[in-house]
């Protein structure tokens, strides 16, 4: 139990001793990926195999320096997680990727005896291998801010987060800064909320501060649903207490002594470090009553969501902590005066909390030298789709979509070519080719009709169909409807039967037309704004891509090749022999022509189900 | 100074009004709205009461609070086109078959998509929920099928009634309205007051009709048929069918029913001087003998309903008086053991929990209801239409004898606080017309949902209180739990009591006073105005009441219909 602030340096001189006096880390990726990679049976089989050539292991940070002693972590996600499960060696900074647990021996007698990177292991691309993982072009053009400690630190170790400067925020807010000197701080910085909407939370946090009633709340929002979403997730995973020193800051400056985390069910190895990160801080005194022997108080708590993708939004949050279903609910009025059991609340969501640190520590104008003027700081990515790097990255915001497609995720995957991205998951829209170099930052992705959103990138080659990428965003957006607001309710139900039935070739004359229309209605009168922006993914592949809907309606045609409804299988007249096997084949007599002559196909019968591709000996039968 | 804003150009005055939906209908707007009811909370989810701000900006007016300089527009090109898409999404989810709904021409659905001028849904393929009908409920009927969420019922049910049966269950397309569990309506904690029925705006939930069993009794030559006429049915008939509302319309209701085969017609305010009677003399005795208060009244089926499932420990609280309806039945069912004809008895109730109460075993006679239908006013008037009967021009007429004479002290049962004054004009001393007048000023009257006074008594003062809306009364219980110390509870489910009964026709709680107007102006013209100078009573208790009080109009709700 720490005291006071001299035990707190104290403590934290002797974690700095004894994480210095390692002489090798070998730190193992213990995120969700490659945990379900076989990462622990690796950790314990390294392990192992140090204790049968009795090297000393740390498996923990000593609390005196235990000279020679090799430490043994487990890490947050790296975030190149398509290459796991991955394995660090520091100091060297050595990256090994797809490690099986066959290579622990080699591991161990090559980087940990001896000191030498194993080749085989390293990533390799285009034949350069890359052994440092900051050299690898994936790291290399990245600016890890907010997703430093991921990968670096033992994720379920206060000691360690301490060790490299962790509460030392919370520290300076608490004795050397008053609040209003912290929401200043927060403020200048200007800040804004990673979860999507990108409001000011240096103004939040001042609007929460100055409400006179003396409960309030500080809310962490981690329930990240967007598909393929995981930054916060990594956060939550890999270094949960920076996000916990976040909200212990915001509640020192808006005095608060409750905090509540919303996770997300599905998330288990987050509740899991968050649960261990709250009872750590708790034995040391970093949470609880008079905390650093200051008049303090400060507790946290985890509510985990039951999977719903609306208790993101706010108010449908709150409602879900207080027991109550998970309804958004009209504004006014607002979650900063009215919020969590209708007292003053500051809602903010994983990463944003994770930024705070770092501002207190280095100040408001060295976060602004990072990104651009009006989005400040960087802003970790999901990148996934058909590129070459998918994985969690973190660049400055204004980055633009060029370099992170390209340089970053090494470009698209096969000959293909680059056709859309879509950023935001379900409320968001796509960026095409002509978006390539335009800066990603909160403002000019909401001049193109964009969003941020919680920062998933899906990239699309020229072999994915927009209507379908419509439909899919769709879909997802009509099962996660609340149900409350009739727009939303009952426009994306009838968004999606007109999509679907595009895709199905059944689209008729009208439809865009009347897309447009229900779009237009639901995004002007929805309650909330995951209704207000359910139909962004399909308007803006009908702005974009408006020739694709109309191949479909019209020509009954997928110019992507990908509509199953919509294949057509054609005859190459040059390559057919005439040998009449697939007209035999044919379950509905669709195929017809001369012994010995190319046969047709008519497609008005045919039903696409392949049996004349899989019959023909010549190769001649083919989906267009 | 006072704040202005302005509504489609024209300047208007804030008043302490909560959103600009008020201000809006304030001038005479008649903003459609499926969620809003100024009594419940603001919901927010139908979406038609958008307004367009002068920036292009649209705000919901339901849950947007007025400010000095707003100016508002409520009927734009835009605003039209929304309206009119989110009714087509609506009746594209919904069951079509207008001509054959028990909600058919009161339907509010109905009449926005006649208002905007829906002439087609464009989704003529698209899926539609589909559920089977919940008839379980001798009061209410559920149809899920013809739902358009917009929760009304739920919040009716949850805030103001505090019962909470229903909520909302699933998500997004796939939600719906249910019972804990999806168990039936029966075995919910759903005490019939119908109130969800009351704001449902189509026929999603809709009050149970018992019409056609009634139809068959009146067309049986071997029955005698009788009906009794609760006091607040006189006054919610009006609008309807074609008088004013909340006009007395008792003597019309009386012809209309002779003609529609009845062969006798009484009035429930007879059973209500029998309840004032009784019910003094047992508050009476509990306050000599300081036991078994606060003495809460029982006249309410659904308050009884309430109390049976919730507390049930207050039962020995409750009256044992029976209920208005049940004391007129047990009478006329005693007085028809002398006749060859078997007897079907009709209560025209306001209520829909009347309908529970008239099949509970407490009140059968050798397995054989006393009361063997309850039709509700809403019923009432669907069967003078069905008769064909031209209301308005109908000649007034009088109930049928012995049980024909009432007192003003009887008809104002209807209303919040009647019970309660009834009760007062027998207890104190002063008989004199002033004496009447001061009562009347006690603080039982008005449409508050608790209303709570003293009211001297010897050298004691008595504490009542009176409830309407079961949130309330729960309000005022939890502090008897809490040892707080009452003489009398007066208990009215229905908020504003039987004038706003489930089974009435609708009118918002702005409309409702002029249907308590209505009762207590047929109280002051009434030549007898205090139940025990009905001259009836004098000749009942010396008659078929003698010594068979108890058993006739009592009833012991404790022992939880095993009599």
């Amino acid at each position: 139990m720490i005291k006071n602030r001299q035990e707190l340096s104290e403590y934290r001189a002797s974690a700095v001793r004894a994480f210095t006096a390692e002489p090798k880390k070998i730190l193992v990726c213990a995120g969700t990926g490659c945990v379900a990679g076989g990462s622990i049976q690796i950790y314990e089989r390294l392990k192992q195999l140090m204790a049968e050539r009795n090297i000393p292991v740390d498996v923990e940070l000593a609390d005196e320096p235990h000279e020679g002693a090799v430490g043994m972590k487990m890490s947050g996600c790296h975030g190149f997680c398509e290459m796991g499960p991955l394995l660090r060696i520091d100091p060297m900074g050595w990256l090994y990727t797809r490690v099986k647990l066959e290579d622990c021996e080699e591991i161990v007698e090559k980087s940990i005896v001896g000191d030498e990177p194993i080749e085989r292991l390293a990533y390799t691309i285009d034949g350069k291998v890359y052994a440092m993982q900051d050299e690898i072009p994936f790291y290399h053009r990245q600016k890890r801010v907010v997703l430093e400690h991921c990968g670096r630190i033992d994720a379920n170790s206060i000691r360690e987060y301490i060790a490299i400067g962790g509460y030392s925020a919370f520290e300076k807010a608490l004795f050397d800064m008053t609040p209003d000197e912290i929401v200043n701080e927060v403020t200048e910085s200007a800040l804004r909320g990673r979860g999507g909407g990108g409001f000011p939370t240096g103004r939040k946090w001042s609007q929460v501060k100055r409400q006179k009633e003396p409960q309030k709340y500080i809310v962490c929002n981690g329930d990240e649903g967007d598909p393929g979403a995981f930054m916060d997730r990594s956060i939550m995973e890999g270094d949960p207490h920076r996000m916990l020193e976040g909200m212990m800051i915001a509640g020192v400056a808006c005095g608060a002594s409750e905090g509540y985390i919303y996770v997300r069910a599905e998330y288990p190895l987050a509740v899991e470090r968050l649960r261990r990160a709250i009872a750590q801080a708790e034995e040391l005194g970093l949470l609880g009553d008079n905390i650093l022997g200051t008049d303090f108080s400060f507790r946290i708590h985890i509510n985990r969501g039951a999977g719903a993708f609306v208790c993101g939004e706010g108010s449908a949050l709150t409602a879900s902590i207080e027991g109550k279903r998970g309804f958004p609910r009209v504004k006014p009025p607002r979650t900063v005066e009215h919020g969590l059991f209708d007292k003053p609340t500051v809602l903010n969501n994983v990463e944003t909390f994770a930024n705070v640190p770092q501002i207190i520590n280095k100040g408001a104008a060295w976060y602004r030298s990072m990104g651009t003027a009006g989005s400040p700081g960087t802003k970790a990515f999901a990148l996934t789709g058909n590129i070459r790097n998918t994985g969690l990255i973190e660049v400055p915001m204004g980055t633009s979509l060029r370099e992170i497609v390209f340089d970053i995720g090494g470009g698209i995957r096969g000959d293909n070519e680059f056709k859309a991205v879509q950023i935001g998951g379900p409320s968001g829209a796509c960026l095409t080719r002509e978006h390539l170099d335009l800066p990603l930052d909160f403002d000019t992705l909401t001049k193109v009709g964009a969003m941020i959103g919680s920062g998933g990138l899906v990239v699309m080659d020229s072999h994915t169909c927009m209507v379908e990428v419509a439909r899919f965003f769709m879909n997802f957006t009509q099962n996660e409807s609340c149900g409350k607001c009739v727009p939303c309710r009952e426009g994306t139900k009838r968004m999606l039967e007109i999509l679907q039935r595009i895709v199905d070739g059944q689209g008729e004359e009208g439809d865009i037309e009347l897309l447009l229309e229900l779009a237009d209605t639901i995004s002007s009168t929805a309650l909330c704004g995951l209704g207000k922006s359910a139909p962004s993914p399909v308007v803006s592949t009908i702005t974009n891509f408006r020739d694709e809907y109309e191949a479909h309606i019209k020509d009954k045609r997928c110019p992507a090749g990908t509509c199953s409804k919509l294949k057509r299988i054609v005859i190459d007249p040059a390559l057919c022999k005439g040998c009449t096997r697939c007209s035999r084949v044919c379950p509905v007599g669709a195929i017809s022509g001369k012994a010995k002559e190319p046969h047709n196909i008519d497609l008005t019968k045919c039903i696409r189900c392949g049996s004349c591709i899989s019959s023909c000996a010549f190769h001649a039968i083919k989906e267009d | 100074m006072s704040e202005y804003m302005t509504i489609d150009g024209i300047p208007v005055e804030i008043n302490g009004e909560k959103n600009v939906l008020e201000l809006i209908r304030k001038v005479g707007i008649e903003l459609p709205t499926f969620c809003y009811h100024s009594e419940l909370s603001i919901y927010g989810a139908c979406r038609m009461c958008m307004v367009e701000n002068e920036r292009g900006g649209l705000e919901a007016a339901c849950s947007t609070p007025p400010r000095a300089g707003m100016n508002i527009r409520t009927n734009t090109e835009r605003l039209r086109r929304y309206r009119k898409t989110i009714l087509e999404l609506l009746l594209a989810n919904h069951c079509r078959d207008c001509t054959t709904c028990e909600n058919n021409g009161s339907c509010k659905l109905q009449s926005l998509a006649r208002r905007f001028h829906i002439d087609g849904v464009r989704f003529p393929d698209g899926e539609r929920i589909k559920h089977a009908k919940d008839e379980s409920s001798l009061s209410i009927t559920c149809d899920a099928s013809k739902c358009i969420l917009c929760g009304d019922c739920v919040r009716m049910c949850n805030e103001i009634q505090n019962v909470g049966a229903i909520d909302f269950a699933h998500r997004g397309s796939k939600m719906l309205i249910s019972t804990a569990f999806g168990v039936p309506m029966a075995e919910s904690p759903c005490v019939g007051c119908g109130q969800c029925a009351a704001v449902c705006p189509t026929g999603a939930i809709v009050v149970k009709n018992n019409i056609a069993e009634v139809w068959k009794a009146l067309d049986d030559p071997t029955v005698k048929t009788t009906v009794q006429i609760a006091p607040a049915v006189r006054v919610a008939v009006g609008k309807e069918l074609g008088i004013g509302d909340g006009e007395n319309a008792l003597g019309k209701i009386i012809a209309a029913l002779r003609r529609m085969g009845f062969d006798e017609v009484y009035d429930t305010s007879t059973g209500a001087d029998l309840t004032v009677l009784e019910e003094t003399e047992e508050f009476l005795h509990r306050i000599e003998n300081g036991e078994k208060l606060p003495l809460i009244t029982s006249c309410c089926p659904a308050w009884i309903n309430y109390c049976e499932k919730k507390h049930p420990d207050l039962l020995k609280n409750v009256s044992t008086c029976r209920s208005p309806m049940q004391m007129l039945a047990s009478l006329l069912r005693e007085q028809s053991k002398l006749s060859s004809r078997r007897m079907y008895h009709v209560a025209v109730m306001p209520c829909t929990a009347k309908k529970f109460e008239a099949a509970r075993d407490e009140f059968k006679n050798d397995g054989m209801p006393n009361v063997d239908a309850v039709l509700t006013t809403q019923e009432l008037i669907r069967m003078i239409r069905e008769s064909g009967i031209v209301f308005n021009e109908l000649e007034p007429e009088a109930v049928d004898m012995p049980f024909g004479s009432v007192s003003g002290a009887g008809i104002i049962f209807g209303v919040t606080g009647g019970v309660t004054e009834a009760v007062l004009r027998r207890v104190v001393s002063d008989k004199s017309r002033t004496g009447l007048l001061s009562l009347a000023r006690m603080g039982q009257r008005g449409s508050s949902g608790v209303k709570e006074f003293t009211v001297p008594y010897g050298d004691r003062e008595l504490k009542i209180a009176v409830v309407s809306g079961l949130a309330n009364a729960e309000s005022v219980l939890k502090r008897v739990n809490n040892g707080e110390h009452f003489d009398l509870i007066e208990v009215m489910a229905c908020p504003g009591g039987c004038v706003a009964g489930g089974g009435q026709p609708f009118v918002p709680v702005e409309r409702r006073a002029k249907r308590s107007e209505g009762l207590y102006t047929a109280d002051r013209v009434s030549s007898i105005r205090r139940s025990e100078e009905n001259p009836l009573m004098f000749s009942l208790y010396n008659g078929i009441l003698k010594g068979r009080v108890h058993e006739l109009l009592h009833v012991d709700y404790c022992k939880g219909g095993e009599n």
